[in-house]
């Protein structure tokens, strides 16, 4: 590494910029611009998602009755706008596949793996740029054909999004043919997608981190996003290759997973879940990182704990490649592989607890300011604590057997992933918004959207917990049907009409997003008095990031040292003085 | 307000009260958690909310607490695993189907439950076999084992009141046990999506005295074999 080059030559090369708008905003190979198309993007699916679950939550809670709007739908979806059975089992798919797949995988790893990886450690841009905008426009025509699903005739996927073999394998078992298919398809595509973003983010932690950029000074969002891309480099292909033999089975006439000719349906819940589970992870990692960023910020102190953080996410992304088999304790496999798979999923338990007690030790002592991101990531850790406390009921086989294919699970999941990853969301949308648009959201329209959204969505989940311990069983479109489930009407009710208010609450979070962007509060370079890397650079940051390569001193949470006159310590400002020498060790 | 609750609904087979013993459990050692994280949380949140002239704790970490509190969920959860294996085992580990159990065979398909009875012979395949539609009549305090086989997709096993769940697969024979202990009728029902019609894939169980359940056998003719 040759000396730090002199500021003059470098910051006009930056500051001109004479790219094309197409170029600069469409195909665009800059890794800012690319997460931010990202984010709008997986905000549409987001909403198409919540638009689906409104759909579901109208059926359930008022079983028959005419939707409002419903008239809107084709005859093969509602009749006189009561949604059919054969479209509910889309909708319940569809939900699913959107929110997993197009709206918190690519917030989370798309948006923020771009975003965040080479501002927070230091770089002009990621390592593989065009493969950076590759991966975006293979992940957009990926939305479009799984949006195409619903306009082809047979409707849309209707096998869950777990799309359980032999069902979603021969299109006489559900009516749909194409629909499926488009399901494979697009899967495949957003796979391939996500393994070049996968690739780019490994191989940019590994070798453009700025001088100074320790392993050990990475921030833990860094670290997060760093093993969530190991987990999708690795998950990701034994998705795709299971998809291909569905694909296969469904239009080739091969028997992968059909039994006539030998074929083993439970083989496609193998390969999926031995995708599907660190796929959870994807899912919640990055968030966990995040989360620690903003508590850290907002308690003004260092994170607690940050060596056992980083094991902690490590033993997360190893353990995580061996539990698959909780989700099939009553599928028919081995009973005695059930025993082992609960033996590794208790485990998994462990390094999720040493986080929460973490996050915990870095509140004690702080000095808490309540920003609309510090909210979301208490959120995060309050909610994330519930949906992780409910992961070991079902991780007891037996008490799965009673549980498994619940309301409870409902109840789990959504803990995890809207609890956890979508406050973590919410939280570092808000956080980063300065950086990314040069411009504050409001943090009055933000704390209101902040305690609506805590509300219902805690009026919405906890009470399916109750409907999953008197045996209400998922995916059910008339729970009328069942005698034991009837007295259980007016909860379900009281959750659909708590779901509405939720999804309105989010109209805030809208007005605020659009709204900011155009009229929000002009933002200075470090509106959150960070310590990381990007608030070195304006917001937001010129292409190429920087004029001069920053050189890193510090790790990445001093906040509340007293070294510095204000409350923290950048990690590229080069100080005189040593630290102290009594609180150096105090790290391990 | 009954429907808020976190009792589980009473249990029916002799196996339930080992399933809600082991959930109680788990409720109490989460609840516990759940509170000392949460308290803890708000009340750090409200105590070390930022003031003026507030100085922070300025610290890396404390390996005695990172010591305490790993080894604390591990060894609970080691506890937990232990208990729950051990049920599991006996419950639906490979030999756990009492040598007395009663067979019934469990032919489903999209939507619909067959349940076939060996008829007085005691024996299938024979032709006073008959078979049920939507219908499972069983003795009561007469272990139970279903040999589940499906002719279409995966669909699930399930009666919530027995606590016993278990997947019929196509192109697998799986066995699964249980034995009720109350007499009364309970619903059945499909766990597993299995379809457009998998909401009203419902059947009735219906646990006799042993002399009803004599009675009832005696007024079932043979049906001719569906295959």
């Amino acid at each position: 590494m040759a000396t730090i080059a002199p500021p003059v030559e470098p910051a006009v090369h930056a500051l001109v910029d004479d790219r094309t708008f197409l170029r600069k905003y469409i195909f665009s190979t800059d890794h800012k611009i690319i997460g931010i198309q990202f984010l709008l993007m997986s905000l549409i699916f987001l909403l198409i998602g919540g638009i689906l679950a409104m759909m579901m939550r109208w059926q359930l809670g008022f079983p028959g009755r005419p939707m409002p709007g419903g008239g809107l739908l084709p005859e093969t979806m509602a009749s006189g706008a009561v949604i059919l059975p054969e479209f509910y089992a889309s909708l319940v798919t569809m939900h699913g596949t959107f929110m997993v797949f197009f709206a918190i995988m690519p917030l989370l790893v798309g948006v923020f793996g771009n975003y965040l990886i080479p501002l927070k450690i230091g770089a002009p841009d990621m390592a593989f740029p065009r493969l950076n905008m590759a991966s975006f426009w293979l992940a957009v025509p990926a939305g479009l054909l799984m949006i195409a699903g619903f306009f082809v005739e047979g409707g849309h996927a209707a096998a869950g999004w777990t799309g359980y073999a032999p069902l979603s394998a021969n299109p006489e078992y559900t009516g749909v043919s194409a629909g499926q298919q488009l399901w494979c398809l697009s899967l495949i595509i957003l796979g391939l997608s996500s393994i070049l973003g996968a690739v780019n983010y490994i191989s940019t932690v590994i070798n453009l981190r700025a001088p100074g950029m320790t392993w050990f000074r990475m921030p833990l969002s860094i670290w997060s996003l760093f093993i969530t891309a190991i987990l999708v480099l690795l998950a990701m292909p034994i998705l795709s290759g299971a998809l291909i033999m569905l694909l296969f089975d469904q239009s080739l006439g091969t028997h992968f997973f059909l039994p006539a000719d030998g074929g083993q349906p439970i083989l496609w819940q193998h390969l999926f879940w031995f995708f599907g589970h660190p796929e959870v992870y994807i899912l919640i990692l990055p968030a966990m990182g995040m989360v620690s960023d903003i508590i850290s910020n907002g308690a003004r102190k260092p994170i607690f704990g940050y060596h056992s953080m980083v094991f902690a996410i490590m033993s997360i992304g190893f353990l995580g490649w061996v539990v698959w088999g909780h989700h099939m304790f009553q599928s028919g496999m081995n009973p005695t592989l059930g025993t082992t798979f609960m033996v590794s999923t208790m485990l998994i338990s462990v390094p999720s607890a040493i986080k929460v007690f973490n996050w915990l030790g870095t509140l004690w002592g702080g000095s808490i300011k309540f920003t609309v991101p510090m909210l979301h990531a208490c959120a995060f850790v309050a909610m994330f604590v519930i949906g992780g406390l409910s992961g070991v009921f079902m991780a007891s086989p037996p008490l799965d057997m009673y549980i498994h294919d619940t309301y409870f699970i409902v109840a789990h999941l959504h803990y995890v992933l809207f609890g956890g990853s979508l406050f973590a969301i919410f939280g570092a949308i808000t956080f980063w918004y300065p950086k990314m648009f040069g411009r504050m959201m409001s943090p009055r329209l933000g704390k209101l959207h902040f305690f609506l959204t805590f509300v219902f969505y805690n009026l919405v989940f906890f009470p399916m917990h109750q409907l999953g311990l008197q045996g209400h069983m998922r995916r059910i479109y008339d729970p009328s049907t069942y005698e034991f489930m009837k007295p259980l009407a007016g909860l379900n009710r009281f959750i659909t009409i708590s779901a509405f208010l939720l999804f309105a609450s989010q109209l805030l979070f809208l007005v605020n997003f659009i709204g900011s962007w155009f009229r929000g509060r002009k933002a200075e370079p470090n509106p959150w008095d960070d310590t990381g890397l990007e608030w070195t650079t304006p917001s937001p940051p010129p292409h190429g990031n920087w004029a001069v390569t920053p050189r890193v001193y510090h790790p990445p949470y001093e906040f509340g040292s007293g070294r510095t006159a204000e409350d923290f310590l950048p990690q590229d400002r080069k100080l005189d003085t040593p630290p102290a020498p009594a609180r150096a060790p105090a790290s391990r | 307000m009954s429907w808020i609750s976190w009792m589980l609904p009473p249990g029916a087979s002799t196996f339930a009260g080992d399933i809600d013993r082991i959930y109680y459990v788990i409720l109490v050692i989460t609840g516990i958690a759940f509170v000392v994280v949460e308290v803890g949380l708000v009340w750090f949140l409200i105590k070390y909310r930022a003031r003026p002239g507030r100085t922070v704790i300025y610290t890396h970490g404390n390996n005695t607490a990172e010591v305490i509190w790993t080894s604390i969920t591990a060894v609970t959860v080691v506890i937990l695993g232990l208990m729950s294996a051990g049920i599991w085992n006996r419950i639906k580990g490979r030999d756990s189907v009492p040598a007395n159990a009663m067979a019934i065979r469990v032919n489903v398909k999209q939507f619909e439950w067959n349940f076939v009875y060996p008829g007085p012979d005691g024996r299938f395949d024979t032709p006073d076999d008959f078979t049920r539609r939507n219908q499972l009549h069983l003795p009561v305090n007469q272990a139970v084992v279903v040999e589940l086989m499906s002719e279409d997709v995966i669909h699930s096993f399930n009666i919530p009141a027995f606590r016993i769940k278990q997947d019929a697969v196509p192109g697998m024979h799986i066995r699964a046990w249980f034995q009720p202990t109350v007499t009364g009728e309970y619903e059945l029902g499909c766990a597993e999506l299995c379809g457009l019609g998998h909401y009203r894939m419902r059947a009735v169980v219906t646990v006799h005295s042993l002399e009803e359940y004599q009675r009832w056998l005696g007024e079932q003719s043979p049906t001719v074999a569906s295959k």
